[in-house]
Order: C-alpha cells, then sequence, then structure tokens
C-alpha cells in the first residue's frame, strides 16, 4: 500500500487528515465516548450513606462486577434474550430467503413487470418502522382487519396475533415486510454483476434455469448473502421500535420485551443507569461476537473476502 | 423455482394443436419469476393500501364496514388531524423535515470528505481509521444513546434539536459508500493533473472530484434521510417536548393515548397515511435519475 513511488506521488502529507477531521471529531464525541462512558458506568453503582437522606448521603462508587453478576441472574434480560432468540430464528431466515427468491426470480430472463415489483418489494424501506408497526397492528385488530371481517365472514376460527406464539409470528412478519426489500436489491445488484460469460459456457452446457440458479448464482453472491446475514443479524438483537410501538395494542408485549427495551426500562423507567450500562455492554458484546463468530465460519467455507461483492 | 419446467414445457405445447395463442406468450413470459414477484408486491403493497382506505374512514365506518372498502370521512379526518392540539401533527412533519434533511446533508458531507481522503490518499494509519470508522456499524443504537443522552444532558443540550441532529450526522455506511463510489469514479490521474496545475488539495476536491461523486453522494444522501426520517430510538430518549417530536415520535404517542380512546384511531391512521407520502414521493421522483442499485454500493464501470 505504501510503496515509495506512490508515497512520493501522493505527497501531501496533511490533507488526508483535515479531510478525516469532521469524522474523526464525530467519532469520537458520539461513538467513542459514550461507548467508554457506558463501559465506565457498568463498573459504578450507587451507595447509599445512613438512611439515604441529605445532600451528600447517595454518592457513586465502584462497584466491580456486581452489575454484570446481577444482569446474569436477572431473569427478565434472560427472558428477553431467548424472545429475540426465537423471534430472530424466524426473521433473518424468513427475510434472506424471500429476498434471494425475489432476486433470483427478478433475474430471470423474460420476467414481466419486473421494474414495477421491484420498486413494489422496495417500497417498505422507505416506512418508518413505527408505522409499518402501527399499520400492521391495525391488521392484527380484530376490531378493524379486513382479514378478521372475512375469517367471520366465512365462520372460520379468528386466531389472536396478538399474544403467545402468533405474537411472534405478527412482530416477525413486520421485519421480513420492511427488511426483504433492501436485502433483496443488494443480492440482484451482486447477480447483476456475474459476468455474461459464465452463463454462456453454462448454456452450451446445456444447464436448465433452476440448475444455472442453484450452481452457478448462488454460489456466484454468496458475499453479498454472508453480508446481509451479517447485517439481519445485528438489526435483530436490536429490535426495538416495532415491539414497542405494538405495546398499547396488546398486552402480551411487556416493557422488557426484548433486551434493549429492558435497558430502556432501567435506563428512564427505574433511573437504573448502572445496570442499564451494564446491560448494554452485554448486549453490545453478544452482538460483536455473533456477529464476528458468523464471519468467521463463513469466511472458513468461503475464502474470499467479503467486501469484495460490493466493491466490484 | 419451476420456471425451468414451463420453458421445457412452452415448445412441447406449441405441438399440440388449439394453442396457437398460448405458446409464443409464454415463451416472452416467464410465468413463475412473474407470478411469484407480483404476489411479493401484493404483500407489500397491502398494508399501505389499506391504510390509503382507511384514512377515509370516519371513525364509525372504520369498526363497522368492510376495510376495503373507501370511507367518506377523509376531509373530515384531515380536519381533526389539523385541529388536534393546534396543528402539532405538521409541526412534527416539519421537525421530520429539517432532523433529516439537514441531517443527510451534513452526513453527506462528512461522507464525502471521509470517503474520497480515504480513496484517494495513501496515508499512514488509512486502513486503521477507515476499520474504526466502520465499526460504529456493529454498535447497537440504544447502547450509543443512553451514554449519548447522559453525556449531552452534562451539556445541557438534552430535548433540543441538536441532541437529535448531532448524534446521526456521522454514518458508517455513509463513509463505507463515499469511499468505494469515490474510488470507482475519481481517477487518480485526474487528481494527480490537478497538482500539476498547482490547484491547492481542497480545490482539487470541490471543482474536480466532488462533481464526479455526485450520483454517489446522492445516494448517501438519500440513505441517511431515509435513516434519520425513520428513526424512532434516538428522539424517544432524548426529547421529551412535543413541538420538537419527529413524526414517528409523535405518531407513537398519538397510537398510545389512542389505546385508551379509539376515537384517536382514525387520527393516528390518517396520520400514518400522511406520514407515508413524502418518502415514497421522494423514491418515486428520484427513481427516474437514480438507480436503487446504487444503494448496495454497486459501481458501473
Amino acid at each position: 500500500m505504501t510503496s515509495p513511488a506512490r508515497r512520493r506521488s501522493y505527497g501531501v502529507k496533511g490533507a488526508p487528515y483535515t479531510f478525516l477531521l469532521p469524522a474523526s471529531l464525530l467519532f469520537v464525541l458520539f461513538f467513542a465516548l459514550p461507548i467508554g462512558y457506558a463501559v465506565f458506568l457498568s463498573f459504578r453503582k450507587v451507595h447509599v450513606s445512613g438512611l439515604g437522606l441529605g445532600a451528600n448521603a447517595r454518592s457513586e462508587v465502584w462497584a466491580g462486577f456486581a452489575n454484570y453478576t446481577e444482569a446474569f441472574k436477572d431473569s427478565e434480560l434472560l427472558h428477553g434474550a431467548l424472545r429475540v432468540l426465537g423471534y430472530g430464528c424466524i426473521v433473518v431466515p424468513v427475510m434472506l430467503g424471500l429476498a434471494l427468491l425475489f432476486a433470483l426470480m427478478l433475474d430471470s430472463e423474460k420476467v414481466r413487470f419486473a421494474p414495477f415489483t421491484r420498486l413494489a418489494v422496495f417500497l417498505p424501506y422507505a416506512i418508518p418502522g413505527v408505522v409499518a408497526a402501527l399499520l400492521w397492528g391495525f391488521l392484527y385488530l380484530p376490531s378493524v382487519s379486513p382479514f378478521y371481517y372475512v375469517l367471520a365472514k366465512l365462520h372460520l376460527p379468528q386466531p389472536n396475533l396478538l399474544d403467545g406464539g402468533p405474537l411472534y409470528l405478527a412482530l416477525s412478519n413486520i421485519a421480513v415486510w420492511g427488511g426483504t426489500g433492501f436485502n433483496m436489491i443488494v443480492i440482484y445488484t451482486s447477480l447483476r454483476s456475474i459476468p455474461a460469460e459464465v452463463y454462456e459456457a453454462a448454456k452450451l452446457d446445456g444447464a436448465t434455469p433452476l440448475q444455472t440458479a442453484l450452481k452457478i448464482k448462488i454460489p456466484m453472491v454468496a458475499p453479498s448473502l454472508v453480508l446481509t446475514f451479517f447485517f439481519s443479524i445485528i438489526a435483530t438483537l436490536q429490535v426495538f421500535n416495532e415491539p414497542t410501538t405494538l405495546k398499547p395494542l396488546t398486552n402480551s408485549v411487556n416493557t422488557t420485551w426484548s433486551p434493549l427495551m429492558k435497558v430502556y426500562q432501567d435506563a428512564f423507567g427505574r433511573n437504573d443507569i448502572y445496570s442499564a450500562a451494564a446491560e448494554s455492554t452485554l448486549i453490545a458484546l453478544a452482538t460483536l461476537l455473533l456477529s464476528f463468530g458468523f464471519l468467521r465460519a463463513a469466511n472458513r467455507r468461503n475464502t474470499r473476502d467479503v467486501s469484495e461483492g460490493d466493491a466490484r | 423455482m419451476s420456471s425451468l419446467a414451463l420453458r421445457k414445457a412452452a415448445p412441447a405445447a406449441g405441438t399440440t394443436p388449439g394453442t396457437a395463442q398460448g405458446p409464443p406468450l409464454r415463451r416472452r413470459i416467464a410465468l413463475v419469476p412473474t407470478v411469484t414477484l407480483l404476489i411479493g408486491a401484493i404483500y407489500t403493497l397491502l398494508p399501505v393500501a389499506w391504510v390509503v382506505i382507511a384514512s377515509t374512514k370516519s371513525g364509525h365506518e372504520l369498526f363497522s364496514t368492510f376495510t376495503f372498502l373507501p370511507g367518506t370521512g377523509f376531509t373530515q379526518n384531515i380536519k381533526d388531524l389539523n385541529a388536534y392540539r393546534g396543528g402539532v401533527y405538521w409541526t412534527w412533519m416539519g421537525n421530520s423535515a429539517l432532523y433529516a434533511g439537514l441531517g443527510a446533508l451534513l452526513s453527506t458531507a462528512v461522507s464525502a470528505f471521509s470517503g474520497y481522503a480515504l480513496a484517494t490518499y495513501r496515508f499512514r494509519g488509512r486502513e486503521t481509521i477507515f476499520n474504526v470508522l466502520l465499526a460504529g456499524v456493529l454498535m447497537p443504537p440504544v447502547i450509543l444513546a443512553v451514554p449519548q443522552y447522559l453525556l449531552l444532558a452534562k451539556a445541557n443540550l438534552t430535548d433540543s434539536y441538536l441532541s437529535v441532529l448531532l448524534p446521526q450526522i456521522l454514518s458508517p455506511y455513509g463513509v463505507y459508500l463515499a469511499r468505494i463510489y469515490s474510488a470507482a469514479a475519481v481517477p487518480a490521474d485526474v487528481v494527480e493533473a490537478g497538482r500539476m496545475d498547482g490547484a491547492s488539495e481542497w480545490r482539487i476536491f470541490t471543482r474536480i472530484a466532488l462533481p464526479m461523486m455526485i450520483p454517489g453522494m446522492v445516494t448517501v444522501f438519500l440513505f441517511q434521510f431515509v435513516a434519520i426520517w425513520n428513526n424512532f430510538l434516538l428522539p424517544f430518549i432524548m426529547l421529551s417536548d412535543d413541538e420538537k417530536f419527529p413524526l414517528t415520535l409523535g405518531l407513537y404517542t398519538l397510537l398510545e393515548q389512542g389505546s385508551n380512546t379509539p376515537a384517536l384511531y382514525t387520527l393516528v391512521i390518517t396520520g400514518g397515511f400522511l406520514a407515508v407520502l413524502p418518502l415514497i414521493a421522494l423514491f418515486l421522483v428520484v427513481q427516474r435519475f437514480w438507480s436503487l442499485d446504487l444503494l448496495s454500493g454497486a459501481v458501473k464501470s
């Protein structure tokens, strides 16, 4: 990267650092500093002396790993994590499966209405998660939903979508609806960058469209599948908006439904920023472990670099 | 998946009499992909169609009529929304436009500076800086937002426009896209030629490189505009004064109150419908000269 010849030709030493100054400043102020502060707080606690009355009765002291051991023992956090795990096991495969299916269909020969359907499937990307949850929330609500109207007219059983097991499906559906389009575009873009010669060779060999899709297209877009998988895992672990928005419509979503809702509840509902900080740190670590664990596993199978799929 | 079966079947069907119209048509349209995509489009458009229709219903009609039939209350719903708390809904709409517009503009500028620097110059620490900036993508927003709130509270900046605007200016994905576009769109010898002519680095960037990067920067702007417009968590944590709320937070508080008073449902639905319009309009307008593929970092050679 820094061969002598190149270094000489780009002799303007200070310029890149000046160009990077705004980003670096913002990074320090709004990324590094808050993360450092959260980690710091996670090792602190409030010490109450005496009855806790008076101006100096409450003071912040070091807590060691106390907040972390509490977080591990906290059954609410554990249940939230398990709920999100179940939710993620539905969302990620269904969303990426549909995204890959639609991308392959868009890429197939002689498909009609492709520009229209591509835009339509992508449309939910432009709709805020809160509004999406609100739209679907009303469609799940028996008193206003057209689906329930039809079910009632046909005298069919009317499942309660906002409770128990179906609630997972209801929430997953909102995420799948919102996320499929963007992932489809990512996969479709990398499908279109496959050189035409590859297909000609396949055609000469007498490959059917299905064989071409399975044996050539899917392996060729593997890097972009890895990338979409990676981002989907991160997004799933952060689920917050949809269950929060559905909360007013059902009693089955509590204030600690997902780990991030629990963090919010601890920080602002219970005013315990120390526990919230420890929980945040744990979630951040879990996110890093899961996403990098996945990347390593994917890289071992596929030696190509992940970013290569995009940079092409 | 069975498009192969169809294509194989098509010539075979052509040999049977009585299907003179069928085969050439079927050969021109791949049925399975088309139908699959149309089903996908129906699935994504259904809730949008529903909200369009539901926003025309009066409160009474909403609960009593089949919801895919239009109602008669649209103008009344708009009037009610205008009247709600002195038209606070339009304040939210304006706030969202401000946060998203200004925020995306600043974000695009920062991304362009950084992406250009990372793509054009060879300097010590380049990859480290890039990787550290990118790592920001991995941080769950709530994990940032809670300490951001606490720190901004120390600076007396919470519950202000700045508290929502500032944390969203740096976009790791924007920097990543800007680097890709800059590397593809700005040839090194053009930059070198500018230097030969004695132009300053800043002048080379603004006069030569930036115009070449425009299509990519439109993408970064749109991406960040949508991200800020759709953001709920940050304003949810930062703001308490509803005069500063963006649409997402305003609609949420409306829904929260509506759960006790179903009379507010029509307001929430009408508000939801109007909230969806600006971004759809933006994408439809922009679509004429901009391709969706750019969003995933596609670079035409």
